[in-house]
């Protein structure tokens, strides 16, 4: 055994030292590396793969207007599987040994706060793409000084969505709610977000029946019938991706949605195309929605997506695509890679984008980024999937989310 | 826990039928998985860890036909017909090696195949989940029974899985190869030594097992997200009711199976939050008053 590993090292380091090194010598002389970790194997493959694909456009996209300072730019991809410990292994590795300058960190949450502490640690510029989660920047405690997000915020999603939810619930007399979201700690808290807010706009709202399935459960059929039996005149739910489509391919043979309104911020284009006979008349959030904001930039970005990739891009994709937006900017100005000074501009920096609600985004001095686009639609059977969108007010939505930074002693 | 719920429902007729149907639709496509694995167990004691993936398989094979030819007869028909060639396949090439082998031997191929087959739908048909949608025959407004909420669709299903049940208990008492099939899961050697070839029967029996496991995925695929590792959901209920009706008993798997989507329908609404965990303080109690499960043999 000893001698076979002897052999490989020997062999590997052999092949390095006549095939790479003199390459990567080369390389880093002139291409800019940049590390991409993300989720790309498993059952939310398309949090990574959406977000690769964004990514691999903007590559194409900066080098030809002639990368960054001058380099062209090459991202390294690497599956985390969503694993914190392995983020945080990936994220070392991707800058100590594979030369990394800078990051994007397009893990889901709960691997993106173990980035966190690497990056903190390390110093390099890093842009969360994908945690959705507000205390990784909210909380002063966990922010750190050269790391930033570009995505949406729960707690953004639950005030825009219960202000939509309270305004629709006055107009259709809808006081009686049920809830329907999977029992783990993210269906949990935000149902709990969410009806925190909703009950603030519409106190006489009443929640009178709750269902927890489990991740992933085959079989709906208690649920819904308990929900049938419960006679709710409306439905929240935050099931989402598989368990969504089985929730609502179930509940049609029950005739679920013809009884009672059913509201999700959780549809995505990939999630709608999967679900066949999508119920019409679903309140739902626009994730990423080609006709929302309905600008010419904003629907050939997801044309060009469609035609390079054969599918609709996520929400994820915007996402990535928004980070590299900042970093071209912020490079530009700041003329280096240094992460302190790529965090002094990026620090409450705005840039124009199709994605913005105004046509801009704008990083807030905690970090994060306000101002993208956030409506509440009705969803259809077919293209463009969501229509009357209404789009949120920043103004509302930044006044309570002070409220409750307030709350939670993050300010 | 929520009784006062729970007795109210108990007292509406309305709320009794759709959780009761709800129940027996649970059950019954629960048995049909569970009704392989225990028949394979009875005759063969291998303890079918694989079993889940048939289940799966059967689903997207399903959908892939349903694509092509727009028909959910064919689709069902392919996805149990296909299954039954794949237990075939899997019982000569595989486990027809490890018979009497070391029980972490046979849990290590099955496990084997698991993860290969995970792997192969992936890269087949994609790492995303996938809805085969509902046959437009069945797009039709539930029936109203007692003010309870009965779909056609889950008629239909349990209508079938109620005749697989009939036709397999009437198949392994009356026929003479159901009775080749309950001595073997006796006495294997005295069969054989008795002139049958139990090279065939051995077969057989996973064709069966992996046919009912195919079919349950198919029937199910309308309503079910096709996802890779579907499987192992369903192969958990499916050893809990293999133990609560006793290994290898088919009348006991179906009562068993029948429990469970009677604690799952009832459960939801008296004891939400908690309904898996009565699934196995069932299962315990079971257990503790019959170790050999209801329908079981004692070892």
């Amino acid at each position: 055994m000893s001698e076979l590993i002897t052999r490989r090292t020997i062999l590997a380091g052999g092949a390095a030292g006549l095939l790479a090194a003199p390459w990567v010598a080369r390389a880093q002389a002139t291409t800019l590396r940049i590390g991409m970790q993300s989720i790309l194997s498993g059952p939310i493959a398309l949090l990574g793969t959406s977000s690769r694909n964004a990514l691999m456009m903007e590559q194409d996209r900066i080098n030809a207007a002639g990368g960054f300072l001058g380099r062209q730019i090459e991202f390294v991809f690497r599956d985390s599987k969503g694993q914190p410990q392995e983020a945080a292994r990936v994220a070392r590795e991707l800058v100590n040994s594979t030369g990394c300058e800078l990051l994007v960190d397009a893990e889901a949450s709960s691997a993106s706060f173990a980035v966190q502490e690497v990056v903190r640690d390390l110093g390099v510029a890093c842009i969360h793409t994908n945690s959705e989660t507000s205390s990784l920047t909210a909380d002063p405690k966990i922010r750190a000084p050269t790391a930033f997000r570009v995505a949406r915020q729960g707690v953004h999603d639950a005030v825009a969505g219960s202000i939509y939810l309270a305004e629709f619930a006055k107009v259709k007399k809808l006081d009686k709610w049920a809830t329907c979201s999977p029992d783990y700690a993210y269906g949990r808290d935000t149902t709990a977000q969410y009806l925190q807010f909703f009950k603030q706009f519409k106190p006489d709202i009443e929640v009178i029946a709750e269902a927890w399935p489990k991740l992933g459960q085959p079989d709906f059929t208690e649920v819904i019938t308990k929900l049938l039996q419960a006679k709710p005149q409306a439905l929240f739910t935050l099931l989402y991706a598989g368990d969504l489509s089985a929730f609502v391919n179930q509940g049609n043979i029950y005739a679920l949605f013809s009884q009672m309104t059913v509201a999700t911020p959780n549809v995505d284009y990939p999630v709608m195309a999967a679900i066949k006979n999508l119920p019409a008349g679903i309140q739902s959030a626009t994730r990423y929605l080609e006709t929302f904001p309905d600008t010419p930039a904003n629907r050939q970005w997801g044309e060009a997506y469609l035609k390079k990739w054969n599918e609709r891009p996520t929400n994820w994709s915007w996402q990535n695509t928004v980070a590299m937006q900042f970093y071209e900017k912020a490079i530009k100005q700041a003329n280096s890679l240094d992460g302190k000074a790529l965090a002094a501009v990026l620090t409450g920096m705005k840039i124009d984008t199709p994605f913005g609600a105004d046509g801009t985004i704008t990083m807030r001095d905690d970090h994060t980024t306000i101002g993208y686009a956030i409506g509440w639609g009705q969803t259809t059977p077919k293209e463009p999937f969501i229509v009357d969108v209404k789009a949120a007010d920043w103004g509302r939505i930044i006044e309570l989310e002070t409220e409750w930074k307030k709350q939670h002693n993050y300010i | 826990m929520d009784l006062n719920a729970l007795g109210a429902c108990l007292m509406t007729s309305a709320c009794v039928v759709t959780q009761t149907t709800s129940g027996l639709i649970v059950g019954m496509l629960l048995f049909l998985v569970a009704a392989g694995l225990t028949l394979i167990f009875g005759v063969l004691k291998i303890v079918n860890f694989a079993h889940g993936t048939f289940y799966m398989l059967g689903g997207y094979v399903a959908y892939s036909t349903i694509g092509a030819t727009d028909s959910y007869a064919l689709a069902v028909l392919s996805g149990a017909l296909a299954m039954a060639v794949a237990g075939v396949l899997f019982e000569r090439i595989l486990i027809s090696r490890v018979y009497g082998a070391n029980v972490l031997m046979q849990l290590l191929i099955c496990y084997a195949v698991v993860l290969i087959f995970d792997d192969l739908v992936k890269i087949v048909w994609g790492p995303e989940f996938h809805a085969m949608g509902m046959p437009p025959a069945f797009q039709v407004p539930p029936f109203i029974i007692a003010g309870g909420v009965v779909p056609p669709f889950y008629g239909v299903l349990v209508g079938i899985a109620a005749l697989i049940a009939v036709l397999l208990s009437l198949g392994l008492s009356r026929t003479r190869f159901g009775k080749t099939v309950r001595a073997a899961a006796v006495n294997p050697q005295m069969v054989s030594a008795l002139g049958v070839n139990t090279t065939v029967l051995f077969a057989v029996v996973f064709a069966i097992g992996g046919g009912l496991a195919g079919l349950a995925g198919a029937l199910a695929a309308p309503v079910r997200s096709l996802s890779p590792g579907m499987g192992f959901s369903i192969l958990i209920e499916s050893f809990i009711v293999t133990v609560i009706g006793g290994m290898g008993s088919i009348a006991g798997a179906l009562v068993a199976a029948l429990m469970i989507g009677m604690v799952r329908g009832f459960g939801t609404i008296g004891f939400p939050g908690f309904t898996d965990g009565l699934i196995y303080i069932v299962m315990i109690a079971v257990l503790v008053l019959r170790p050999q499960g209801l329908f079981g043999r004692r070892l």
